[in-house]
């Protein structure tokens, strides 16, 4: 990333120094009014558009997720759930644009152990800088969404940048740019929580009386975030995690077992090094070579007996 | 093996030319293994990647290292499994390690072709290179991102990060007591070792290797009785 980005990173993976905090943004969020989704693919096909990104031709099995999963070259995808509704008895049909969520707290940036291949800017932005990454796919493991993806040709994790270049020109994202009925809004954090708090007097005045806004605080909070109808049941929606957070055995991992690692193995190194300097030196004297001697005639004589 | 009657000193035989190969592939992919592994581990220690040219580098090259490591020590573990059996005598040993690490072998039981100690690092390195062939099979991303759960992924990483931390441990104690022992790197290097090396650190193993015959290696004296150094 050239020019005045580099000034722009709040968190930057695997480096140890602070970054700079001079100048200062807006947190930006997208908001994804669920309620308003009639699932026609178009925020999918702004994003390969935009991006410069080319699915495979998949195969119908059967469902309307197209393609099935994520890829390297899919960076959001629309997952459709349908879910008989026991109160009601309606059949409702859930529409959820899956992609990154730009955590506050980013378990992928938190795993990446390659000095900025990870980086999270002052807006919030969550970002994979591809000229770092050496495509370990820590990243995979440390996301409590499932969404970074390793492309097998270049070796390189993608996922959706939130559109990183044309925010920073001040323009909203392609996806949200191409929504036909404005369930795709972006802005502010403050302004999109703002607005969702309309949608949710509206949406609970027509029954939905469960309807919330997806803004999970176990990561610290997300800069995409939902107006779900059920927000009481998230995992409705193609499995949305009812409390995200960054597993425990990453955090263990990426945190006290990487300083009692390294404590371990430098207290081992320096003892050996004092304990060489210090202890009776452990060699053959004269004399053991001159028993040796005698040993061997010893045994060499039993051993010619035998 | 043999005892060997040199011109200046007396040798014993410990390793042939095939176990020191098979130890220094080990040694050396082992230590190849520790920086790239470090390079990953630690972010202050990512610059060791540039060992390897790149991160990228480091990571492809890893786990075919750690490929290498596995295929040597299973050699190296059949060559030497039939002499790191625990005995009683080595329990015996281990009572007395206070003295070892203090230079005073005096009062030590007869030991034989390996000591106690020599013998746990035998069987932490066999654990521990199991458990990091398994654990590192779940992590490589390459090959088996798709074999295993995320969850599994996860639990992989942190097994095989402390499970590499052990191994460091336990590599450390082995070279410095490479070092520390006197006449001990020669078993490796030139594959022998002298007599009293042999007389003071594995007397029961000197005793049967003289019992099987001592071969003099001295220049022989001149034929004929008449023969007289020049006056």
């Amino acid at each position: 990333m050239a020019g005045l980005q580099s000034q722009d990173f709040a968190r930057i993976s695997a480096t140890n120094f602070r970054p700079p905090d001079v100048r200062h943004d807006l947190e930006v969020a997208k908001l994804i009014d669920v309620s308003k989704c009639i699932g026609c693919k178009a925020c999918q096909s702004a994003c390969l558009e935009w991006n410069n990104l080319r699915e495979e031709i998949g195969i119908n099995r059967g469902v309307y997720d197209n393609p099935h999963d994520l890829t390297p070259n899919t960076w959001t995808l629309m997952r459709f759930t349908e879910w008989e509704n026991p109160q009601s008895g309606n059949l409702e049909w859930l529409i959820r644009k899956d992609g990154c969520m730009h955590c506050a707290d980013p378990g992928c940036l938190k795993a990446c152990p390659s000095p900025g291949a990870i980086v999270q800017y002052n807006n919030g932005i969550v970002d994979f800088v591809s000229e770092n990454c050496i495509g370990c796919g820590y990243c995979v493991k440390g996301c409590p969404f499932n969404i970074p993806r390793i492309s097998q040709a270049d070796h390189k994790a993608y996922k959706c940048t939130l559109c990183s270049d044309r925010v920073s020109v001040g323009q909203a994202p392609a996806c949200a740019k191409a929504c036909p009925t404005g369930a795709i809004v972006f802005g502010t954090k403050k302004a999109m929580l703002d607005y969702a708090e309309t949608r949710l007097t509206d949406l609970k005045s027509r029954g939905f009386k469960n309807a919330g806004i997806y803004d999970p605080p176990g990561v610290g909070g997300t800069h995409v975030m939902y107006v779900l109808h059920h927000a009481d049941q998230p995992q409705l929606y193609a499995g949305l995690p009812q409390n995200p957070r960054i597993s425990q055995v990453v955090e263990l991992w990426k945190g006290l077992t990487k300083y009692a690692g390294m404590a371990a193995v430098g207290f081992a190194a320096a003892f050996a090094f004092v304990h060489a300097t210090v202890a009776r030196r452990n060699d053959v004297s004269r004399a053991e070579d001159r028993e040796a001697e005698h040993l061997i005639d010893e045994e060499a004589a039993r051993g010619r007996k035998a | 093996m043999a005892v060997r009657r040199e011109e200046a000193r007396t040798t014993v035989d410990r390793y042939p030319g095939r176990v020191r190969v098979n130890h220094w592939v080990t040694a050396l992919s082992l230590i190849l293994l520790a920086i790239s592994g470090a390079a990953l581990f630690h972010p202050s220690l990512f610059f060791l990647s540039s060992f390897f040219g790149s991160g990228s580098n480091t990571r492809w090259l890893h786990p075919w290292l750690g490929v290498v490591l596995l295929a040597s020590f299973t050699i190296l573990f059949i060559q030497m499994v039939r002499y790191n059996f625990w005995t009683k005598a080595d329990t015996r040993w281990m009572g007395h390690i206070g003295e070892v690490m203090s230079g005073r072998e005096e009062n030590l039981p007869e030991v034989g072709r390996y000591n106690g100690a020599q013998k746990i690092v035998f069987w932490l390195m066999t654990l521990l290179i199991i458990v990091l062939f398994v654990s590192g099979i779940v992590i490589w991303y390459e090959y088996f991102g798709a074999t295993f759960t995320i969850e599994q992924q996860r639990f992989g990483h942190i097994v095989h990060a402390l499970a590499a931390v052990a191994m460091l441990l336990v590599v450390i104690v082995h070279i410095y007591a490479g070092f520390y022992v006197r006449g001990t790197m020669s078993a490796m290097t030139e594959g022998k070792v002298t007599g009293g090396w042999a007389y003071r650190h594995h007397r029961l193993w000197l005793r049967g290797e003289a019992r099987e015959g001592v071969i003099d290696e001295r220049q022989t004296p001149p034929r004929g009785h008449n023969a007289r150094p020049a006056e």
